[in-house]
Formats: C-alpha cells, sequence, structure tokens
C-alpha cells in the first residue's frame, strides 16, 4: 500500500456459503495490510444482489448469478468474479443399508417429483447392485429456507431431469411437489438422521465437517463419482474451456470422467466503477491478494479453489477493477 | 368557597394546571404513537408489496399457489395454516391455562404457590428456537413414533389424522405453539383471577354454593372479559410465532385436512425466503404475506371483541 493512504474501509455483504472462508480471508488481508479493512455480513445472496446493485455497500456476493433482468435494473453494474467453489451431496437414512449408495440425476429428481415413492423402487436398485433396499416409503426433505444450496441442485435436477425443469425449475426456492421443508443444513441433516427412510441434500462442507455419510451420484460421462473438493476442483475445470467473459456460468453436470456434477461457483459482486477511485484500487488489491494467498487456504477449509486456467482468466479480469 | 389549607399549600407551590396539561398532552402523544406505529408499518406494507397487489389483485388473498420460479403467488397456504395451527394452540392452551390459574387463585396450598407461580413465569421467558429445538429433538420422534399411532388407532375416524406421520406437522406445529401460549395465559389469568375481591367468594359462599359453583359465579364469570383479553395476547403470539413452528411444521405450502400433513405458516415463510428472494415481484410478493398476516391479526381480533362484546352486552357480570 502506498505510503500516506488513509485507512481504507470496504462493506460488503451476500452469501452465507461463502463466509466462513470469506471472513478467514478478510481477516487475513487485514494483518498484512493494516489500511484496509473489510467488513462483510453474510445476509443472503438476494440481498447481495440488491444491496450492491442500489449501491449501499461497496461490493457483493452470491451463490448464484445473476439473472439478465437483475443486471439490466441495477442502478450500480458490477462484475462476477469467481472465488471458491461449492458441491452438494445427497444424504439418506436407511436401516440396515451401510453401503455408499449411488444415485443418477434422474432418480434424485424422481424422487422429489414424488414419481419414485418407496426405496424399493428397481431404478434405485439399478445403480446400487447388491444391495437390498427395503420396501419403505422414502420421505424427501429440502431446503425450506431460499439458499445458493436448493439453486445448485435445482439447477443439477433441471438439467438431468426436462421433468423437473417444467415442474419445478432452478432457483433458491422453487415449489417443490413433495416432501418436507426444513430450515438450514442443520435442519435437512438432523430431519434426516433421526427420519427412518428419509432421503435429502446438504453442502459438501457440512457434510464432511459433520462425518456424515453421503452418496455419489452420476456424472455426465456416466461415472458414480462422491464428491470431493478435488471433484469439484475437476468440474470447474472441465467448464474453464467454455467460460463466458462475465463468468456467470453453471457448472453442474459438468463434462469429464472425474468431475463432481451438484457443484457450483460462488462470486463476488465487484462494481465496474466504485464510488471513488480509492476504493476500487483496495478492492483490487485484495482481489490479486486473494488469487496468491488466499486460494491455496481454500481446500484446507475444504472449499474447492478455482482451477488454475480459471484463476489466469481471473488476474486479467481484476486489472479492470477501477 | 374557602381555601383548604391543602388548596392553599398546592397553590403556593405554583401553577398546577401548567403541569397538568403538559402531562397530558405528554400522555396523549404516547397514545398517538400507537396510531402512528401502526399506520407506518401498513404504509410500508402496501407501498412495498404495491407490484404483487397490482399483479394478483384480491385473488392474492385465495390463491393457492408459491412458485418463485414462475413467479406465481398466492397465500391461501399460509393463511390456512397459521389460522389453523393458532386455533388448535389455543383449543389446547386455554383449557390448560385456565386450569393452571385456578388452581394457582383457588385450590393450590400456600408453599406449593410460588413455585408454581414462577415455574410459569419461567416458561414464558424462554426463547422460541430453543422451544423449536426442543420440539425437534423431543417432540417430533414422540410424535412420530408414540403420539401419531395413538391418535391414528383411537381418534383416526374423525379423518384429521389421516397419510404418513413423519413427526413434523400441522399438529407438531399446534403442540409447541400451545406449550409457548399457556405461560402467557394463564399468568395473566392468575393475576386476573387475583384481582376478584374476596367478598365476591364469601358472598357466594354464603349464599351456599359449592367450592367449584364459588369458583364458577365468584371467580370466572366476574373475569371473563380479562381473561379474553389474555387470550387474545396468548392468541398474538401464536399467529406471529415465527422460528419454532417453521423448525416443524414442515414447511409445505399444502392445504390439507389431516393434521399429520406438513404445512406453512404467514411468518414461517417470510423468514425462510426473504434473504435469498430475487426479483422484484417475489420480494413484493413477500412482503404483501406481511401484509396478509397484518390484516389476518386485525380480522381475528376484531372477531373476538365482537364476541366479547356480543356475550356481555346483555349480561353484565351478575349471578343470574
Amino acid at each position: 500500500m502506498a505510503a500516506g493512504a488513509g485507512a481504507q474501509n470496504l462493506n460488503g455483504a451476500g452469501a452465507t456459503f461463502p463466509y466462513p472462508i470469506y471472513s478467514r480471508w478478510f481477516s487475513e488481508y487485514k494483518q498484512q495490510n493494516p489500511s484496509v479493512q473489510i467488513n462483510y455480513q453474510s445476509i443472503g445472496s438476494g440481498g447481495g444482489i440488491r444491496q450492491v446493485s442500489e449501491g449501499t455497500v461497496d461490493f457483493g456476493a452470491t451463490d448464484s448469478p445473476m439473472s439478465d433482468e437483475a443486471i439490466k435494473s441495477a442502478k450500480v453494474k458490477t462484475m462476477h468474479i469467481p472465488t471458491v467453489l461449492g458441491a452438494v451431496v445427497p444424504v439418506y437414512n436407511l436401516k440396515g443399508v451401510s453401503a455408499n449408495l449411488n444415485f443418477s440425476g434422474d432418480v434424485i429428481a424422481d424422487i422429489y417429483l414424488g414419481k419414485i415413492t418407496k426405496w424399493s423402487d428397481p431404478r434405485i436398485a439399478k445403480d446400487n447392485p447388491g444391495v437390498k433396499f427395503p420396501d419403505a416409503a422414502i420421505l424427501p426433505v429440502y431446503r425450506s429456507d431460499g439458499s445458493g444450496t436448493s439453486f445448485i441442485f435445482t439447477d443439477f435436477l433441471s438439467k438431468v431431469s426436462p421433468d423437473f425443469k417444467s415442474k419445478v425449475g432452478a432457483a433458491a426456492s422453487v415449489r417443490w411437489p413433495t416432501g418436507i421443508g426444513q430450515k438450514g443444513n442443520e435442519g435437512v441433516a438432523g430431519m434426516v438422521r433421526q427420519s427412518p427412510n428419509s432421503f435429502g441434500y446438504v453442502e459438501l462442507i457440512y457434510a464432511k465437517g459433520n462425518n456424515m455419510q453421503f452418496g455419489s451420484v452420476k456424472n455426465a460421462a456416466g461415472k458414480f463419482i462422491q464428491a470431493s473438493t478435488d471433484g469439484v476442483t475437476a468440474a470447474a475445470a472441465a467448464a474453464a474451456k467454455s467460460m463466458p467473459a462475465d463468468y456467470r456460468v453453471s457448472i453442474t453436470n459438468a463434462p469429464g470422467a472425474e468431475s463432481y456434477p451438484i457443484s457450483s461457483f460462488t462470486w463476488l459482486l465487484i462494481p465496474v466503477q466504485s464510488t471513488d477511485a480509492a476504493k476500487g484500487k483496495a478492492l483490487a488489491g485484495f482481489l490479486t491478494w486473494m488469487l496468491d494467498k488466499g486460494e491455496s487456504e481454500a481446500s484446507s477449509m475444504t472449499y474447492a479453489p478455482l482451477p488454475r486456467p480459471v484463476q489466469d482468466m481471473v488476474r486479467k479480469t481484476i486489472t479492470s477493477v477501477k | 368557597m374557602q381555601n383548604s389549607p391543602i388548596r392553599e399549600f398546592l397553590s403556593k407551590r405554583g401553577s398546577g394546571s401548567l403541569a397538568d396539561n403538559s402531562f397530558a398532552a405528554v400522555m396523549l402523544l404516547c397514545a398517538l404513537s400507537i396510531f402512528a406505529i401502526v399506520f407506518f408499518i401498513l404504509t410500508i406494507l402496501i407501498l412495498r408489496s404495491h407490484q404483487s397487489l397490482v399483479q394478483f389483485g384480491w385473488k392474492f388473498f385465495t390463491r393457492q399457489a408459491w412458485d418463485p420460479v414462475s413467479g406465481d403467488f398466492g397465500a391461501l397456504p399460509f393463511i390456512y395454516g397459521t389460522l389453523a395451527t393458532s386455533l388448535l394452540a389455543l383449543l389446547m392452551a386455554v383449557p390448560l391455562a385456565l386450569g393452571v390459574a385456578v388452581f394457582l387463585t383457588e385450590l393450590c396450598p400456600r408453599p406449593l404457590r410460588a413455585p408454581i407461580s414462577f415455574l410459569t413465569e419461567l416458561l414464558a421467558a424462554i426463547p422460541s428456537v430453543v422451544y423449536g429445538l426442543w420440539a425437534v429433538f423431543v417432540l417430533v420422534p414422540l410424535m412420530r413414533d408414540h403420539l401419531g399411532p395413538f391418535l391414528v388407532k383411537t381418534l383416526g375416524w374423525t379423518g384429521f389424522f389421516e397419510g404418513a406421520n413423519f413427526g413434523v406437522g400441522l399438529l407438531t406445529a399446534s403442540i409447541i405453539l400451545a406449550i409457548m401460549i399457556l405461560p402467557i395465559i394463564s399468568s395473566l389469568t392468575r393475576d386476573i383471577m387475583n384481582a376478584v375481591p374476596n367478598s365476591q367468594r364469601e358472598a357466594v359462599l354464603a349464599l351456599g354454593a359449592t367450592r367449584w359453583e364459588m369458583i364458577r359465579i365468584g371467580v370466572l364469570r366476574n373475569s371473563r372479559i380479562g381473561i379474553v383479553g389474555a387470550v387474545m395476547l396468548g392468541l398474538g403470539r401464536a399467529l406471529g410465532e415465527t422460528m419454532a413452528v417453521t423448525m416443524v411444521i414442515g414447511n409445505h405450502p399444502d392445504i390439507s385436512k389431516s393434521l399429520f400433513a406438513p404445512g406453512y405458516t404467514l411468518a414461517s415463510v417470510i423468514a425462510n425466503e426473504f434473504s435469498e428472494a430475487t426479483g422484484d415481484l417475489y420480494l413484493s410478493a413477500l412482503i404483501e404475506i406481511g401484509l396478509a398476516l397484518f390484516l389476518v391479526t386485525i380480522v381475528v381480533n376484531t372477531i373476538a371483541r365482537l364476541m366479547v362484546w356480543a356475550v356481555t352486552r346483555n349480561a353484565p357480570a351478575r349471578v343470574h
């Protein structure tokens, strides 16, 4: 930081999913650059988009990319900068079944559409040869609160099941045809844990942090993959080849034999033109630090880091931050 | 008129009318602030839900749709869930609360009175998220494994206990609400019954009434308006309760006759979806849900007031 630059305060708001790593990054950045204080409030992606579009915060953060409509109506024009990746995993509670189960995307979609109602359904059995399923009704559990987790999950299901796309669609909150809604990852996990024969979905980080057993999901190449940060980064790398310049890309059901199919970027929303040059400069400074130092800390917090080609792209993009 | 020594003393201290008038003015301002608060809330709710009001009109309150993806919104399942859980909660809590209050004021041995009163008030101070957690870990499994099957066996013929019972749903939410409003209703009712003068009780007893008749005629009859007020306060909390309900109601916007079925309340859907809501119409619809909650509260309170008025207008508190 140039000598004489006064203390710079940056305020941001948005997604809750990347909050743990953001708060660690911001506090480390402050230690190394005492003149820049970054404050972040995890008020949810919707709030983040609204506030940065209104210009009430210096940057926003979101788990689902802004819609064309939202971009058009925003007072402050922003760019999407991908930071890390997250994944969503299927969890279940089946007495007497200890094997790690496999699920095809269309089977998961039909469970949530109410078309597959029993664990003994032949389509579940087909993906899990040798496993004996009980003849019990499936209780689907979903997130009742609007969340990036639901967005990634429904985005994936919409891609693999035309029926799900037309009846439900992809969004942070959708109209689930059947099942029970619980609040937060902990709500879904708690419900699944205590309800026999239930099926739900939670963030990979949450499942790992709580030592939950979770299923493998069939990817676009037809392979069943159990989620891991490597599998998520592989999916991002596969998508990087066709990465649009504004980074608004969905990487669910990505190609590649090792890609985990239910994963997504999370983005910072950085104003193209900050209210004053010093703020823009401070933001650009942080983003460069994030690529140099921050990314390497992601895996230790079970976030998947950006693949190398995407990091190189972002490095070029942030030169235009003013 | 000759001034009394007291009057003289007061006028020596200075003008009382200025102090009196300014005091009255300040009190008036305090009272008016209630109107101002209600007015501002209503204005903001209507202004911010304008888009949804225009799009769906009055039908918003009678439509059964909630689809953020296609932008199709209606509040009926939420209104149903709110009313059903609150009324069921009242049905369970009011008799219990009256029993507690009658016992405390009329029948309780003196050494027990303070601990029971203390515990009742303690219950009222527990944050709702704690009730919610307790419900998730204790009430939900209890409902799924014991209470639910028992209800199916004994009351299954009514048709209110059909379909799969997962432990979460309208009935579980109503029970947790009943537990939450019980201390409010019972401690207020106890205070009201305590305020009934003992002469009333003695008079009824002197006429040869039994103890139950004394409680019914001397105490309950005299305090019924206050009891309705206490019930209204409990109902107010039940209508607006968010956290504990959303943890056990299942959050599925459907209207179902079965009390085992998951439901959704007005307050829950706002709490669940507001932070991640994108799109102007979606936000506007969520704020209109707030407006619906506001209106539901007003309508329910009005009905209750009318009921009190209908009951008491020709029958002042007296023994027939």
